[in-house]
């Protein structure tokens, strides 16, 4: 392979142009790359900051933000992807044409940030999508978003035509579309993402590695029970979920005498 | 228009709506002879504190089922123009849901606070719809989150959460949620 790349680099010298197949498509679908313009949070500022004169996302063929999922190859999922916008970014990415890729943009599009812990927000987005690069930051500068598509390109060049599985014959299928619960989201009538408790599935792997799911699921060793879940638990303990905390019952939200900073006085 | 500070529109809902104010505790003792803070009066040692009485307050308590009355009141009699926020708030220890509802001018000037205190497990006001249309969504926001139920209200529907979720999730009874208490319960 990389002898087939180092005569063809040669010859290109002496004024030749040979490619293979393999090379001209991967070249045309990096250079091309046109991200469906939708923004869920403040990562968004920063994506359209990119797309601008300043970090110019045209250099990397990619200024093309398209309002139709139809036309569209590259989804940024740039903010906070809250319990009632996945069903609709899940149906978005449904809708786009194969090759298809996803950008999990920061903290929250990651892993929830830091409303992981809250009633609303959805523990990462690769538990309903593949994702293809993640990238840190809360939020991400237009660096990071241009590094990550320098990494998604990067990606696309090591494709196989006969390994990348939307050039064979099988049909693009769906990702189930999350529909909501008294409880959370779920999916074909079961539970995946509680209210009050950690992702009951395992998030996707990059269509590199077959867009399957990963089988990972956090904290195995608990127990997969959550008070919120079943009515019947009297709520005691943190997830047997305590009923008044103790600072709330005593009426008093300060920091005890022993956690102030006496050196100030 | 007349601009009102809490201790003004106490007095004027005395005045001109008599019973509509609650019985309540407020912050700063009626008629020391001097201010707070002043020096003379004997303050806690840094790190020292008494438990903070999170019901006292200095605004007008309203009973719950005057609230429309004074809404009236405020519109036409005061002339504020701008419903600005309906927030509730849990006092969880005191069994207590507080809807605090601020009033502006449009041309400026400070807000116009009023306070209504239900019981957490009755929490039921009546709605201001009819006198503030801009009271729709942010009663919907209150019901959504809160639990609190607003008669009269056009279309008291969830508003942020899904129309099928169950449970008023700002409520601080509401269980802990995530990740981030895992391990607690070993200590």
């Amino acid at each position: 392979m990389s002898d087939d790349r180092e005569i063809q680099l040669e010859a290109e010298k002496q004024g030749v142009f040979l490619t293979t197949m393999q090379r001209f498509y991967n070249w045309g679908r990096r250079s091309s790359v046109w991200p469906l313009s939708f923004g869920l949070a403040c990562c968004a500022i920063e994506m359209m900051a990119t797309g601008l004169a300043r970090f110019d996302l045209a250099r990397f063929g990619a200024e093309m933000f398209r309002a139709s999922p139809r036309q569209a190859d590259l989804m940024i999922v740039a903010g906070t992807v809250t319990k009632k916008m996945a069903p609709q970014v899940v149906r978005l990415y449904n809708q786009m044409p194969e090759p298809r890729y996803v950008i999990s943009m920061g903290a929250c599009a990651t892993s929830g940030g830091p409303f992981r812990d809250g009633y609303n927000v959805l523990r990462g987005i690769d538990l309903l999508l593949p994702v293809d690069v993640y990238i840190p930051g809360c939020p991400p500068r237009p660096e990071a978003l241009l590094h990550a598509l320098m990494t998604l390109q990067a990606q696309i060049d090591n494709q196989r035509l006969n390994r990348v599985r939307w050039y064979g014959r099988r049909e693009a299928r769906d990702f189930p579309v999350p529909t909501f619960g008294k409880q959370g989201l779920e999916i074909d009538g079961q539970l995946i993402d509680p209210v009050g408790g950690l992702p009951l599935v395992s998030p996707y792997t990059s269509p590199l590695h077959g867009e399957e799911r990963s089988g990972t699921i956090e904290h195995p060793e608990l127990a997969r029970q959550f008070p919120i879940m079943d009515e019947t638990v009297e709520l005691e303990t943190p997830y047997k979920a305590a009923g008044i905390a103790p600072e709330i019952a005593i009426n008093d939200l300060k920091r005890p005498e022993s956690e102030v900073d006496h050196a100030q006085g | 228009m007349p601009r009102v500070n809490a201790a003004e529109l106490k007095e004027r809902l005395a005045h001109d709506l008599p019973g509509v104010l609650a019985e309540t505790r407020t912050r700063t003792p009626a008629d020391t002879g001097h201010a707070p803070g002043d020096g003379k009066t004997a303050r806690p040692r840094r790190g020292e504190h008494t438990p903070v009485d999170l019901l006292a307050t200095d605004d007008a308590v309203i009973h719950a089922d005057r609230i429309p009355e004074v809404a009236r009141y405020v519109r036409d009699v005061l002339g504020y123009e701008l419903l600005s926020n309906i927030t509730a708030v849990d006092y969880l220890a005191d069994g207590v849901i507080e809807l605090v509802y601020h009033f502006f001018h449009l041309g400026g000037g400070a807000e116009l606070v009023i306070k209504v205190r239900v019981p957490r497990d009755a929490a039921v006001v009546p709605t201001l719809t009819a006198e503030w249309p801009g009271a729709d969504l942010q009663e919907r926001e209150a019901f959504d989150l809160y639990g609190v139920l607003f008669p009269g209200h056009p279309n008291l529907t969830r508003i942020y959460m899904w129309d099928e979720f169950e449970g008023w999730p700002m409520r601080k009874d509401y269980p802990k949620q995530g990740d981030k208490y895992f391990g607690d319960a070993e200590e």
